[in-house]
Parts: C-alpha cells; structure tokens; sequence
C-alpha cells in the first residue's frame, strides 16, 4: 500500500466510484437491452422476411437439360448420338491464387492460349460463385491426371455432360447439319423457360428444321445448394422429357458412294425416291467435319474454312444455284409436245449453228459440224442445241416459263431443311420489275439450252427429274421417314405430300420424252451412253454443261487451255428403272467438263447402289472414321 | 497428510472453501465455465462437426482457465508495481511490430518469436488500463485536467502504433480499455461531452485517414444492399441467418446459413449469427444474459475494491470485456459496422481467449486479495 493512499480523501473518492460504477452498470443493462431488441426486431418482426430469404439461398430450382433425340439413316444408322464428355469448370472464388492454379493445371491437362481467352472473357460476365469451363472435352488421360491431383485444386472441378457428336463426320455435315452453343439472339427466339438447361442448339439442316422434335422437353430439380453454388441434396424431382429420336430416310451407302465419286471435285448430288419423295442422298462436295463447331470452332480453323475457294460450309444441294444447261431440254420437248404455237412439230435441219431472223448473231451448238435434220427424240438424244433454239424461239418465254412453274423451278421445293435456295426461272415480268428492262428474244433463245437467266438447285433438278419420273405427279422432298418417341418406341411416319401435278393433255407425249431420255444413257449415240455398260435396269436421263465462261463469237472452247475454275459444270439428271422409276437423281460436277462422262458416272453409281444393294451396309459401317 | 498445506493461501478469514483457498470468484468462474461450454457446442455445428477444431479450442480454454488462476494467484499490489513496465513493454514491442512485424492477413500485427507468434495489441489490452490506473492512483480523484492530459498522451501512444499497423479494431477496444479507466477515474461528464463534440468535428479529418477497406466497411454498414455480392454480403448473410432463426431457432445443427457455407466467417467473428439461427431468440436472451451476469459480477468486484488501483482497473477491465460484446453483438446484428471483433470466450481463436481470462485472472485477484477493513 501506498503512503500517499492516507492523505486522499477516501470518502469522496469512494462516493464518485460507487456512483460511477451504479451509472456504468446501468449502461451495460441498458445496451444489453438494445441487442436483445434488435434481436427480436431480426428474429421475431422480421422472421418471416428473412426465413424467405433463407429458403432463397439454400433452395435452388435447377433446370435438367432434355436428352436430345438421336438421328438415324434409313437402315438404322447413327447419324447424330450423344456422347458424354468432361469438361474442367473453376469457380474462380474458390481458388486461392488463381494464376498459380491455371499454371498448375497446364501440367496436367493441356490448356491453350484460345481456352485461357475463352475463359477470362467469361470469368468477366459470370456471376460470382458460378463456376466457368476452361477445357471441354478432356481425354481420359487428362481425366485420370487430374483427378488423382484434385485435392491440390479446390474450386477446380470436372463434370461430365452429354454432348452431340456425328459418327459420320464429314459424310452427313450437309444433310443432317449440326448444333452449336446457344446464342442471346437464338435464346430470345425460343421457348426460355424450356431451353433454361439447354446449351445447344440446332444450327442448320435437320437438326435445325426439327429442333422443336429433337429438343424435347426440360425438368427441374429444387436442389439444396451452399453458399458455393455446389448441389448438396435433391429435394424434388421432375425429369425432362427426351427428345424424340429422328428416322431420316438418307441411306448412307448411297451418300458414301456418291461421295467418294466425287474425288477432288466440288459438287451435289440429290437422290430421292420419285413416289414418296424421301431424299436418299444430299451430297455438298467438299464438306467440313459438323463436330468442330459443336463446342465452338476456333477462329483460326473457320477463317481457313470460309476464305477456301472450295467453300466447304456451303451447302451446294440447297444454296448452289447452277443454270441447268441441257438438263432443261426434256422439259422443254415435253412443252413442245403439249403447248400449241407456231411451227409446233416441225423437224429442224441443225447447220451447227442458230440464227434469228434479222439477227447475224450465231448461236453455236455443241457440235460444231451440226447434227443435220433433227426431231424431237434425236434432239433429246444428242442433245441437240440448234433444235432447242428454235423450240424456245418459237415457243416465246411467257409459254416455257409458265410451263416450267409445274415442275417446281423458280419456287422452294420444301423441303424439311432451312434456308433453301429458289434458283431463278425468268419470265417477262419478272425482267421489267427487277431489271427494269423488256425481255429480248435472244434471251429466250438462250433458255432453249438452260443458259441465260435460268438457275436451278441441285435440289429442284431432282425433284423435276422425280416428276418426270412419276409422269407429272410432284412430291415434295422429305428428309424424314418417321419420328419415334424414345420411351414408348412409338413411331409416327410421315405421310408423302404432294406439291403439285404437270398436267397433260396426252399421256403418250410422257412416254415419249422418257423414251428419248432412255436414249441417253443406252441408244450408241446418247450422250451417257458410257454409263450404260453392264446395266441392269434401264435409265431415263438427260446430260447437261453450263457454262461458266462465256466464248466470243469467234472462239472455240478448248477444255484443257481453260483454267479449271472456268470450265463448264456437268450436270446430269436421271431416274431409274426408267418404266416405274425408284430413283431419281440430279447431279452438278462443278467445273467437270462433259455431263455425260462426268456427272453420269456419279448418278450410276448412286443409282447401282440404291437399286441393287452393291454396298452391303457392313462395309459401309466399317468405313466409319 | 494435511493437502492443505500445498495449497496457496487464499483468504482464510471468510471460509476455508478450495475456491478461497485458490483465489478463485465463484460466481465469476461459473459464469465462464458456462460461457465456455456454449462456445464449444456453437463451434461443433457451425464448424461442420470437426472434432479436432472441438480439441484445440478445448485446449485453449484449458490453457486459459489455467492462466487465469495463475494470475488470480498474485497480489494486486504486485500487479500495480509491474504496470507501467509492462506498458513499456507493450509500446516497444508494437514499435518492434511496426518495424520487423511479419506480414500477415495484410496487416503487420504479429510478431514471431520463433517459438509462437505474439500480437503485442493484445497484451495492450490488459496493460493499458493498468497503466492509466496506476498513473491516477497516486493522486486523490476526480483528477486534475493537467494529469487527464498526461492520461490521454499515454493513451494516444499505443493506439496510434495499432492504428499504424492497421489494425482500427484492436486501436479502438485498447482506447476504449484505458479510457473506461478515466471515467471511472471521474472524469467530469461536461468533458466527455466535449470530447464527443470534438470527435465529431474530426470526423471529415479521420475519414480520409482510413483505408479503403475501411472506408468500405463503414460505406457498407450504412448501405448493404449497396453491394450485395461484395462486402455487403456478410451483413446481409448475418441478418439473414439470425432472422430466419426466429424465436425457437432452427435448432442444433440445423442451421442453414452457416450449415451451407452462406454465413462467412461463421466460427470466428460471426459466430453469434451461427447461434442465433440455431437456437432463436431465446437463445440470444439466454447468452446476453450469461454475458451481462459477468459483466455485472465484474463491476460488483470493482465496487467491493478497495483502493483505487484496483477499483479502476476492475471497472475497465469489465466494461472492456462488456464492450466487446456490444461491438461484436451489434456488428452482426447490423447495428454498428463491421470491425473485426470477436465475440469473448465463443468466437474460434487464441490470442483474445487469453487475454480475456488474464482480466478475469485479476478481477479474481482483486477480489480475493481484499483485506477485511475493521468495521
């Protein structure tokens, strides 16, 4: 004890600490208070408020993406499937230092320069705590590594997820077309609440055409998850409804076959059955692998695809728009042989050239010698150009147009694939309101051998070769043979609709035309007769050569001297047995040359294939890549 | 064989009971005992039933417990010579803090001393009061303006080296520690009103002195929604897990916002919000209970003081710990904004469990070591 301690006053000093002590004792009841009625204000008033915002963070509904419906050739073949994939996700708030992680993780499985760009673009719109996909697609050997190192990388996780892949690769990418990753525009289009889940999309072809059909319908779940967005438990369940799977009626050894008689060549081929209007074929040469843009091409790969010359994405058999050459002429003949005008069914005599009266422009035949006096079936068979002049002239264009109409050129066919093409069938309306110009004789003369104004897809020049076929009966062009619900196997067929009927007045004037066409391919001098060896059913066909490159009036084409890019496309077209045909096909071999020796080749091959089954499916399916 | 003699001598003139014997304030070491107990079952759910964390925060307690008695042991007048040496002590190792201080958590508050770590803000805590104390025991109280003054400058010293590391919490409970001395000291009430003027007026001044995430912390307390997902999200979180706990709670582990990870920091300076939403507000009424029976056991100790050393650092020693508790309470309840707090003998941790039960070491010194005055 102090000394000092006796000289204080103790009685004060005593007084004000007690009273201090009373005052400081009553502040802490008090302020004790105050929390406890904060708490109840919290607790108590408030409960119901924050018990909702509690369930709102620890209950989730979580949408369960819908299996996507398969896609399978006529013969049961897979087209379109669902793999299952691992992809490497990081929630970037769970990892400690997340520069050292990604350095890490490029040990172990390989994380490119494209990835790491891909990734830091989405980490800066993501929400927080939600993880983000660095790598799609590991391979098992990179799966393995990882996970035996997973403790080392908290926040960095690998899930698995269904993805779409094409078996076929490059083969079907035209027909069957491909899905992609759903983008803001394609995401404002569809139904959201069913697409919540979904993360692909049908971006062209069939898988576009049927995306309602193939998608199917979402589930949810109301999930349990922690403040790290990670499902604890399921609650509730209500599973999605599967896609239904899609029976095409394509029959992939036609498409291989004719595929690979195509080489190095760009091209389409469209092959369908004439009755029922199923598409056996949609050959685009050269095609692309639909299995890169699935996840997302790199740039470096799609700016190679869209600058090749040879433009791999583009979809011939729909998009191309080829004027028709020789093709046209059964067409015109059989105009000739139903229409009334002046100087109807006269023989012509073919000096190698045409000319119109008052005109010393000469409009040149394929051959330059001329075919001398010819008819409508020598016309057809030789291909006569001199006759089809004077037919078109005489005929004037209102008639050929208004009678081309009914074998579908100029209009979309309808096909159950997006985006195709009309190609062009000219008339003299049609010239004053979009060239503002009267139409010209000369231009209809020219139309006379599907030169000129007139464009076709490859697709319509089937379909006209299918009518042809069936005697005037159109059919609209089907991908789809039938679609099965994947649970209870139900299968819906879808019945041939037709498009439209060529009327004739005489049946004969058919047969004759298909005559002529028969010709082609096996009288000695058509001009497929080089197909015609060891046939075993007959052809009705028609050669054809657009031209690319226009010739001056005093020039002759010399193939070889021509640079490839500016040689004529082969065309042609057929259907087969010519009596009751199975098959109709029309074929474009762009820059081929000759459509007899050229295009014709292809069309047999694809017809063998389909009529006598010369590829057995086996060989077919071990040819997988 | 007499045990007794082994035992130390405790004050043998009220009873002969073991808690005399050791010095030990029964009511005091209930009201801990029962404090610490709850700590532990808090800790095993919000910490997702590890035992080892159980274990080390087990251990501590016992380590404290035995600190605390150890200290209980000494005589108050020893502790009042030692004071200004271990304030001394103090300022030096936090000038070493500021100058070797390991970094760690992005603020210079630790130092090593090979063995374990020691914050040096911590044994502040207890050495400041008793600094202030011994300064104005010497004199008759209330005292004198120009000894107020002095107080204040051996005040400032230290929280200016705290606030330095930066480290506003801590400054702010050592401040609060030596200038709960002055009030009881009886400093004029007119003053204190002064003083609150002048803290206002600085205001503007000390803003822009802080640091940005403490210009955050003070911005978010007004507005969390401001910035939900940022640091606006513990508040938010914290409100929401004592709220939905109701007046029942969700009962024992049961707990979804701690539970699911929602509630950050959910054993160590929001572990109050973990045991709201688990045991309700009764819970809550239960515990500040428990808390303001200490607190009121503590200042009942420094009433029955009997010199002046004593009484006053009794009386700060235990609205130091009180303010604790209203700090941290009233953080995650939202009333006052985010300092890194603890919440005393609940929240996860070392440093603050020791220092806290020294304190109650001395009160029970203080207590136990009183002289019978002839009456």
């Amino acid at each position: 004890m102090r000394v000092q301690i006796t000289i204080k006053d103790h009685l004060r000093e005593g007084k004000l600490f007690t009273n201090r002590v009373v005052i400081f004792a009553v502040i802490c009841i008090l302020s004790s208070l105050v929390l406890v009625s904060r708490a109840a204000y919290l607790q108590i008033m408030n409960h119901d408020h924050f018990t909702t915002l509690s369930q709102d963070n620890r209950l989730n509904i979580a949408p369960i993406e819908p299996v996507r419906g398969l896609i399978y050739d006529r013969n049961g073949v897979v087209l379109a499937q669902n793999v299952p994939i691992y992809n490497l996700k990081i929630t970037p708030e769970q990892v400690g230092n997340l520069k050292a992680t990604l350095t890490a993780l490029g040990n172990l499985v390989e994380i490119t320069d494209a990835d790491l760009e891909r990734f830091n673009k989405l980490r800066r719109s993501n929400r927080p705590f939600k993880s983000i996909p660095l790598r799609f697609r590991l391979t098992d050997r990179e799966v393995a590594n990882f996970a035996v190192n997973r403790h080392r990388f908290p926040g960095v996780d690998i899930e698995p997820e269904l993805t779409r892949h094409y078996p076929l690769g490059e083969l079907m990418a035209h027909a069957v077309g491909y899905v992609g990753r759903i983008d803001e525009a394609e995401f404002q289009k569809v139904d959201q609440v069913n697409y919540d889940g979904t993360s692909h999309i049908g971006k062209t072809g069939v898988e576009k055409y049927y995306e309602d059909i193939l998608h199917g319908q979402v589930g949810h779940q109301e999930v349990e998850i922690n403040a790290a967005g990670r499902i604890l438990r399921v609650v509730n369940k209500y599973p999605p409804t599967p896609g239904q799977n899609l029976h095409l009626n394509l029959d992939v050894r036609v498409q291989r076959a004719a595929s690979e008689m195509y080489k190095e060549n760009n091209g389409a081929l469209v092959a369908m059955d004439p009755y029922s209007g199923a598409v056996l074929a949609m050959v685009s040469m050269p095609s692309f692998d639909p299995n890169l843009f699935v996840n997302g091409i790199d740039s470096k790969t799609y700016k190679e695809m869209t600058a090749s010359p040879d433009q791999p994405l583009y979809n011939r058999a729909l998009h191309g728009q080829y004027p028709p050459g020789s093709t046209i002429k059964p067409f015109l003949g059989l105009a000739s042989l139903e229409l009334t005008y002046p100087g109807k069914g006269a023989n012509v005599f073919c000096p190698g050239y045409f000319m119109l009266p008052g005109d010393s422009h000469r409009y040149r035949d394929w051959k330059k010698e001329g075919h001398g006096i010819v008819d409508l079936d020598k016309a057809i068979v030789e291909s006569c150009d001199v006759f089809f002049y004077e037919l078109a002239a005489n005929m004037g264009i209102d008639r050929i147009s208004a009678f081309l109409k009914q074998f579908g050129f100029g209009a979309r066919t309808g096909i159950d694939v997006p985006t195709e093409f009309t190609g062009l069938l000219p008339s003299r309306e049609w010239k004053q309101r979009e060239r503002n110009a009267g139409w010209f004789l000369g231009e209809t003369v020219n139309i006379g051998i599907g030169q000129g104004y007139l464009l076709v897809t490859p697709l319509q020049m089937a379909v006209a070769a299918a009518t042809m076929g069936n005697r005037g009966l159109r059919i609209t062009p089907r991908m789809v043979n039938s679609i099965q619900d994947p649970l209870s196997h139900e299968t819906q067929t879808l019945e041939p609709t037709k498009a439209g009927q060529v009327e004739i007045t005489d049946p004969a004037s058919w047969e004759k035309i298909v005559t002529a066409m028969t010709r082609v391919v096996h009288f000695y001098r058509g001009t497929a007769k080089g197909i015609s060896n060891g046939l075993q059913y007959h052809i009705a066909g028609k050669t054809g050569t657009a031209q690319v490159f226009g010739l001056k009036q005093d020039e002759t084409y010399k193939e070889k001297d021509v640079d490839k890019k500016l040689r004529d496309h082969a065309l042609f077209i057929a259907f087969a047995p010519a009596g009751e045909p199975r098959i109709a096909v029309a074929a474009i071999v762009e820059n081929g040359g000759h459509g007899g020796s050229v295009a014709a080749p292809v069309v047999r091959k694809a017809m063998d294939t389909y009529l006598l089954g010369e590829e057995p499916l086996a060989t077919t399916l071990l040819q997988e890549p | 064989m007499d045990l007794s003699a082994l035992l130390p001598t405790g004050n043998r003139q009220t009873s002969d009971n073991l808690l005399d014997r050791w010095h030990i304030d029964g009511p005091l070491l209930a009201g801990l005992v029962v404090l610490s107990a709850a700590s532990l079952m808090i800790l095993y759910s919000s910490g997702g039933q590890d035992m080892s964390l159980i274990y080390r925060q087990a251990l501590r307690f016992v380590m404290a417990f035995a600190i605390m008695i150890a200290i209980a042991q000494i005589q108050p007048h020893h502790l009042e010579r030692w004071s200004p040496w271990l304030y001394g002590v103090g300022v030096v190792l936090l000038t070493m803090v500021l100058l070797a201080g390991e970094i760690g958590k992005g603020a210079q508050r630790w130092l090593d001393l090979g063995l374990f770590r020691f914050q040096p803000s911590e044994l502040m805590k207890i050495a400041m009061p008793m600094m202030i104390a011994w300064f104005f025991a010497e004199q008759s109280l209330p005292p004198r303006t120009s000894r107020i003054a002095i107080a204040a400058a051996l005040i400032m010293v230290p929280v200016l080296l705290i606030v330095k590391q930066p480290d506003l919490g801590t400054a702010i409970l050592v401040a609060a520690a030596g200038f709960f001395v002055l009030l009881f000291a009886g400093l004029y009430w007119r003053w204190l009103l002064l003083m609150f003027v002048a803290a206002c007026a600085a205001m503007p001044f000390l803003w822009n002195h802080l640091h940005d995430y403490q210009k955050k912390r003070v911005l978010t307390f007004f507005d969390p929604e401001n910035d939900p997902l940022g640091a606006g999200y513990h508040i938010i979180q914290s409100e929401i897990a004592i709220g939905s706990g109701g007046v029942y709670g969700k009962g024992w582990l049961n707990g979804t916002q701690s539970q699911l990870d929602f509630l950050p920091e959910r054993s160590t300076d929001f572990i109050f919000s973990a045991f709201a939403e688990e045991f309700g507000f009764i819970g809550v009424c239960l515990l500040v209970s428990i808390y303001l029976f200490v607190v009121l056991r503590g200042m009942y100790i420094a009433a029955m003081a009997q010199d002046t050393f004593t009484r006053l650092l009794a009386g700060a020693l235990t609205m130091t710990f009180f303010i604790y508790v209203f700090v941290n309470i009233g953080m995650v309840t939202g009333l006052v904004p985010v300092v890194g707090v603890p919440l005393p003998m609940i929240s996860f941790g070392g440093t603050s469990v020791v220092t806290l039960m020294a304190g109650f070491g001395i009160l029970m010194s203080i207590h136990s070591h009183r002289k019978l005055l002839p009456t």
